[in-house]
């Protein structure tokens, strides 16, 4: 098998904290292949967007990565020290926030923020820095680049701007992108646009795309395999049409069953009782078990590793495939 | 059923168009001899919400859902046209008994439910507000309301930050109940909640609609929320209605080309891998709008008479479209 381009192993984050050691990510493994998208799903304070800043290496002080490994192309990154960081980021892997008015710098264009880009991480010359900036902007359907890369991130609308941060973060040709919530500020027309952009570049240019979204219908349509995150753990990890059609985690199954679906009518949505625990007070064993349906004994005692369940893995005692005879 | 086939609806709303004046600071508008610049946030809206029904506005950012949301509980005033509610013009009528009772009758649920609370203020004292501030009784109240909306009764002595957001929606959901209103306006009620929650809160929405004879107005951005809440959906686009229609018909048969485009491009949990042809363009600058249908430059079928004419929004079987083209 071919070394795949991101690998992450057993990787924990923790925030010390006056009330003890909080792990917003805890003890989480995947891969993704050159060409792929996996998604990384779940509600907020999952860790997936925690997840997402630990690979890049962007965790606010006091979070640190207190064990774990991160492959990016078979080298390991999250020992490098700031500056070697400073060089893999935006040249191995780039970056797409969820804000596009705060990701680019107001004060600077488009152009110079692409170009210094381009210039820290590639060895070319101002000129050649000026016309890759402009391809870039072109290969991300920004009509008249060549007039537009003057201009200040104010003077384009939402759906642009998110253009420009996807250029900004291509520009430096990145193996690995990590796209987090890249569409959930934008309206649908929009999103549509650019879930297809991130689709299509993905596929010419072979990156691995790591995108992280609470939007499981975004999911089922852009990624080819999927995570998903429950307080600070894997729950779920398969390949999408698998873990939608026939998920084997009971959260994963009522996360499917509180989705309104536009293709029915008025019916009752499932709703999955209580909330998310604090990371503070998670629950002994498995951390969904208080909102679980099919909760035995086990489950309030130790935690379910992730199993090798066929093709997918599933955190869970009783993973559904196996109970699903029970009624709730 | 909609527009004057229905004796009496809860709201009429007729000709509804607000403009917001955007320009510079008069001193700025004379020196740099600037043109006054107009925003036509909301254009000739008009529909009817029947009693004890849902009506749904849909849009993008900035088709003007939220603003017609404002003018019918009254935080803005209309440019032109009326908003009646149970036969009453807030902005014209003059008796205040009967501008009290329409307004006791009116409450709003906001998007943001950690913006919309008091920080400094317990539960019970946001809740019991809309009661007190008219000088009701307010015994007990809280405590019944928080029951109701599914948190436990002595949550009253609470204060906003220890609830989550699902919680603190429940807690808008319940100040919004205590004066007993007809109508609730709810702008983007879920918008700002997980999918789990928002289950949660849409289902309790729908139980209180049945239990106290509610009348909604939902705006939302979210296709698929509408399509569960929804009696009648309205579709905006740039301040304008295109097409009003039952929510099955609406899915089933979209006559808009903006409408199909709106269903087509939403992502969907059976669509793996589904490639859509996106969708161009994006919605225009509103001060100055494309002449004709507003959509036509975005719109694949347009013809020459879309950038011409505007089309009115007139019936076609259950629905009202306005589409020059719409069969």
């Amino acid at each position: 098998m071919t070394t795949p381009v991101l690998s992450v192993r057993n990787l924990t984050v923790e925030i010390p904290t006056r009330a003890g050691l909080l792990k917003p990510v805890d003890g989480i493994s995947y891969d993704i292949a050159a060409g792929e998208i996996l998604g990384v799903v779940g509600e907020s304070g999952a860790g997936k967007s925690m997840t997402g800043n630990a690979v890049i290496g962007l965790l606010d002080r006091p979070a640190r990565i207190a064990s774990g490994e991160i492959h990016v192309n078979g080298r390991r990154i999250d020992r490098l020290s700031r500056k070697e960081l400073r060089r893999s980021r935006g040249k191995e892997i780039g970056m797409i926030f969820q804000d596009p008015l705060t990701s680019l710098n107001p004060l600077l264009t488009i152009g110079d923020q692409l170009t210094e880009t381009i210039s820290e991480h590639l060895d070319v010359s101002d000129g050649e820095a000026k016309a890759r900036a402009i391809h870039a902007l072109e290969e991300v359907g920004i009509p008249a680049a060549r007039d537009r890369i003057d201009a200040y991130p104010h003077q384009f609308s939402g759906g642009m701007r998110q253009r420009v941060v996807i250029a900004l973060a291509l520009c430096a040709e990145p193996s690995l992108v990590i796209a987090d919530e890249p569409t959930t500020a934008l309206d649908v027309s929009v999103q549509a646009q650019i879930t297809a952009l991130l689709k299509r570049l993905c596929r010419e240019r072979g990156m691995a795309v790591m995108l992280v979204t609470h939007d499981m219908g975004v999911i089922a349509e852009t990624a080819d395999r999927v995570a998903v995150m429950y307080a600070g753990r894997l729950a779920e990890l398969g390949p999408v049409r698998d873990v939608i059609t026939a998920p084997m985690h009971p959260y994963t199954d009522g996360l499917m069953q509180a989705t309104p679906d536009a293709s029915e009518g008025a019916t009752r949505l499932r709703q999955i009782p209580g909330a998310m625990p604090r990371l503070g007070s998670l629950p002994p064993g498995c951390a969904f078990n208080p909102r679980c349906p099919y909760t035995q004994d086990r489950c309030c005692q130790d935690p379910p590793p992730t199993r090798d369940v066929t093709d997918g893995r599933a955190a869970c005692w009783f993973p559904l495939t196996e109970h699903a005879a029970i009624p709730a | 059923m909609p527009l004057d086939q229905n004796a009496d609806p809860l709201v009429s709303i007729r000709g509804l168009t607000r403009i917001f004046d955007v320009s510079k600071p008069l001193l700025n508008r004379i020196v740099e001899r600037l043109p006054k610049r107009l925003l036509t946030a909301v254009s000739d809206v008009s529909f009817d919400v029947p009693e004890r029904t849902t009506y749904a506005l849909v849009g993008e950012s900035g088709s003007g859902k939220s603003t017609i949301g404002k003018m019918v509980v009254g935080l803005l005033n209309p440019s032109e046209g009326e908003v009646e509610i149970e036969g009453i013009n807030l902005a014209s009528e003059t008796d205040p008994d009967k501008i009290e009772q329409v307004r006791s009758d009116i409450q709003m649920i906001f998007q943001d439910p950690y913006a919309s609370l008091n920080p400094r203020w317990r539960v019970r004292d946001i809740i019991t507000e809309p009661v007190r501030i008219r000088g009701g009784e307010t015994d007990g109240l809280a405590e019944k309301l928080l029951e109701q909306v599914g948190l436990s009764a002595v949550d009253a002595i609470k204060f906003p930050h220890e609830f989550s957001g699902g919680q603190r929606q429940r807690i808008c959901v319940a100040r919004a109940l205590a004066s007993e209103p007809k109508l609730i306006v709810a702008d983007e009620p879920t918008s700002a909640l997980d999918v789990s929650v928002q289950a949660q809160v849409l289902n309790l929405m729908s139980d209180l609609k049945d239990e106290f004879g509610l009348t909604y107005i939902l705006i939302s951005h979210d296709l698929t929320v509408v399509r569960h809440m929804a009696d009648r959906i309205g579709v905006l686009y740039l301040g304008r209605l295109v097409e009003e229609a039952s929510p099955d018909a609406l899915f089933t048969d979209p006559k808009h080309p903006y409408t199909q485009m709106l269903i087509e491009a939403a992502p969907r949990m059976d669509g793996f891998g589904r490639e859509i042809v996106p969708p161009e363009g994006e919605i225009p600058d509103p001060i100055s709008p494309p002449p004709g249908c507003a959509y036509h430059p975005r719109c694949p079928i347009a013809v020459e008479r879309c950038s011409q004419e505007r089309p009115q929004l007139e019936w076609k079987g259950q629905s009202r479209v306005a589409c020059f083209l719409a069969e």
